[in-house]
């Protein structure tokens, strides 16, 4: 039996999401809250792992008490049980501090059911860092495997787990032991429609929340703002462009001129068959 | 924490296949400029088995000194074991900077390090300055889906770490014979406290395009309307011999694979000539290829916002143009062929 916990985030749909051009921060009333995409696949994955193994999925968010929705979506994915903890006092937080802050609750999450195995998205959308994940390993002394594409097998008993991690040109398969945290991949699984009792389980459930008091031997200086050691300075937005010459004139002309812009640099481009 | 203590700047030199990848030469570029408005050297920390001699290419390219740790536990990327080596060196020496590549084991490797460190690490970073008389590091990146650019400073902590995407950075012109200091560092670790093994290195058997290597690439987007229509893209590359690009919609949208998407999620370049066909230059799209030699797009909007960011642009329909193209340039280069002959 696997017990597997899957780290989550709920993020601002950045595809969709307004700039305010006055203060230049994200108008987050105008982005719909989402269960960051790379996390629906550590979500998918764990349910696999279990459908496959047997056991238990855990997930796990931070945030504020509306991320209990991104909990919702991941029951609806076919996880068992859900934790959440949130607490102005993790407001603010950066990587190093998010990693402290859900490394706590993990401790606490392994002392109700030992944990063998933590799956993580690649990287939030909205963070973009990807950092958090081995971040948590390190903090756990697990170790982090991440870019994983393909998990091979889980072996509980013989304490290791085989992984493929994605690799520029290829990928390589990688033996660790047990525990071990993964972050994964997009191309790792596709997420299927939730079965009718997922939903319904989803639609009511309730996962436990903890603030800092619930969890045990917090440092409070490593939480939120005050933890991190980063700050943003200023945000700004990208300095727009010149622009360049827009071709005038019959489209003829305008392949034309094209043709001759282009043919100034000739010896680019290939001769078909070879210049043999 | 005593921040008067760290000083320099050092870039993770990674290596792949022998070589120094080229995002490293890039940041000992750029890694050389911020140590020069501060005033204090450029190191690498170089980290392998059997990669001391690269520490010469280093040297050529702007680094004044390197520590080395060369072992054959370090034969291959471990994260377990190549972070023990930064985070042993960085301990010892005290830098006020390092810079990684923003490649898979670089920001593998960061992490996990600035956890231990106890210390910021930007993600990411596009832009970077130095505050000459403090040393704080402004690392710039796109932020919130590229919307907006961030400015990440790391006050109270040291060192100051950061990944850099690649094809950003100028690296400088290498100086043939340039010396440094190679500084031998040693680590024990024994391969049976190790708890990662790789058991075998997979190389994709059809060698994937890489499209940051391109010269030429013609990218296509939504405005092609279908697969079918995007073939002319193809056609279009075929015909000139370059490499197919592609924005974000036309790979969601199943036309081509994901590892020809330019851009934010997708990877950076910097051919010779960029043409982006049908393309509307979300600001996603152009952090990925705006420092390309030469940028040509058509579109058929003519208030499309990637006619602010081209060298020449077409207000026209695609499947217009694109054909009138392929036609000039099969005579063109036909003739040429029969020149050549
Ligand atoms: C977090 C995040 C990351 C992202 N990362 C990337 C990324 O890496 N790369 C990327 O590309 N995008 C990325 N995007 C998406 C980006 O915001 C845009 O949505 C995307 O680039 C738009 O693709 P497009 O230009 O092909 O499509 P559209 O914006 O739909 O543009 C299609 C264009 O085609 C033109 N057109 C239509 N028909 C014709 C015709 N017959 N002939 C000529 N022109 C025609 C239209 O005028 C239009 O300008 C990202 C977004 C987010 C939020």
């Amino acid at each position: 039996m696997l017990h597997v916990v899957a780290c989550i985030k709920q993020v601002p749909d950045t595809k969709v999401a307004k700039l305010n051009p006055k203060t230049n921060t994200i108008d987050r009333a105008s982005a719909p809250a989402i269960l960051n995409p790379y996390d629906t696949h550590a979500v998918e994955e764990a349910v696999r792992l279990k459908k496959r193994y047997g056991g238990t999925v855990t997930v796990l968010t931070m945030g504020p008490p509306p991320a209990v929705k991104a909990i919702r979506r991941c029951v609806e994915i076919g996880a068992d049980e859900g934790y959440m903890i949130s607490d102005r006092a993790f407001a603010g937080a950066d990587t190093l501090a998010t990693s402290y802050a859900l490394t706590k609750a993990l401790h606490k999450i392994s002392q109700i059911r030992p944990i063998d195995l933590i799956i993580c998205g690649k990287m939030t959308i909205d963070g973009d860092t990807g950092q958090v994940g081995p971040g948590i390993a390190r903090r756990l002394d697990i170790p982090p495997l991440t870019s994983v594409n393909k998990v091979v097998e889980i072996d509980k008993e013989g304490g290791s787990a085989v992984v493929h991690r994605k690799l520029e040109d290829g990928y390589e398969v990688v033996k660790s032991t047990l525990p071990c945290l993964l972050t994964v991949e997009k191309e790792i699984n596709e997420v299927p429609y939730s079965p009718m009792p997922n939903l319904i389980k989803a639609a009511r459930y309730q996962p436990t929340i903890w603030a800092v008091s619930d969890l045990e031997d917090v440092d409070r200086t490593q939480l939120g703002l005050k933890g991190s050691p980063t700050i943003v300075g200023s945000v700004w937005a990208p300095p727009k462009p010149q622009g360049g010459e827009i071709l005038q004139g019959p489209v003829n002309s305008q392949v034309d001129q094209l043709m001759d812009i282009l043919l100034q640099k000739k010896e680019l481009f290939a001769v078909k068959g070879g210049a043999s | 924490m005593n921040i008067a203590e760290y000083s320099g700047v050092w870039v993770f030199i990674e290596v792949k296949d022998g070589k120094i990848v080229p995002v490293s030469l890039e940041l000992l570029g750029a890694g050389k400029r911020l140590a020069e408005k501060r005033g204090v050297e450029l190191s690498g920390i170089l980290v392998g088995y059997g990669v001391k001699p690269l520490a010469n290419t280093a040297f050529e390219y702007g680094a004044d000194a390197v520590y080395v740790y060369d072992d054959p536990i370090f034969k291959l990327y471990r994260t377990e074991t190549y972070m023990r080596a930064i985070i042993e060196c960085t301990n010892r020496h005290k830098p006020e900077i390092i810079l990684y590549g923003a490649t898979s084991t670089g920001k593998d490797l960061a992490s996990a390090a600035a956890t231990d460190l106890a210390t910021g690490l930007t993600a990411d970073t596009t832009i970077l300055d130095i505050d000459a008389d403090t040393g704080l590091l402004q690392a710039s990146r796109p932020a919130f889906g590229g919307n907006i650019m961030a400015t990440i400073l790391c006050k109270k902590h040291r060192p100051q770490m950061a990944t850099v995407r690649p094809k950003i950075m100028k690296a400088m012109n290498p100086i043939p014979g340039r010396k440094g200091e190679i500084i031998e560092e040693k680590i024990s670790i024994r391969e049976e406290d190790v708890r990662t093994k790789v058991l075998e290195i997979v190389k994709s058997a059809t060698k994937q395009v890489r499209i940051d290597e391109a010269d030429i690439i013609v990218a296509g987007g939504k405005g092609l309307g279908d697969a079918k229509g995007f073939g002319l893209i193809h056609d279009f590359a075929e015909t000139i011999g370059a490499t197919v690009g592609a924005s974000r919609d036309a790979v969601e949208a199943g036309w081509i694979e994901h590892h020809h998407q330019v851009g934010q999620t997708g990877v950076t370049v910097t051919p010779k000539i960029y043409f982006a066909i049908g393309i509307s230059g979300a600001i996603q799209h152009l952090v990925g290829m705006q420092n390309s030699g030469l940028i040509i797009a058509i579109n058929k909007d003519p208030d499309a916002p990637i006619f602010n960011s081209c060298h020449y642009g077409i207000v026209g329909d695609a499947f217009e143009i694109v054909p009138m193209l392929i036609e000039q340039f099969k005579r063109v280069l036909t003739a040429e062929e029969v020149k050549n002959a």
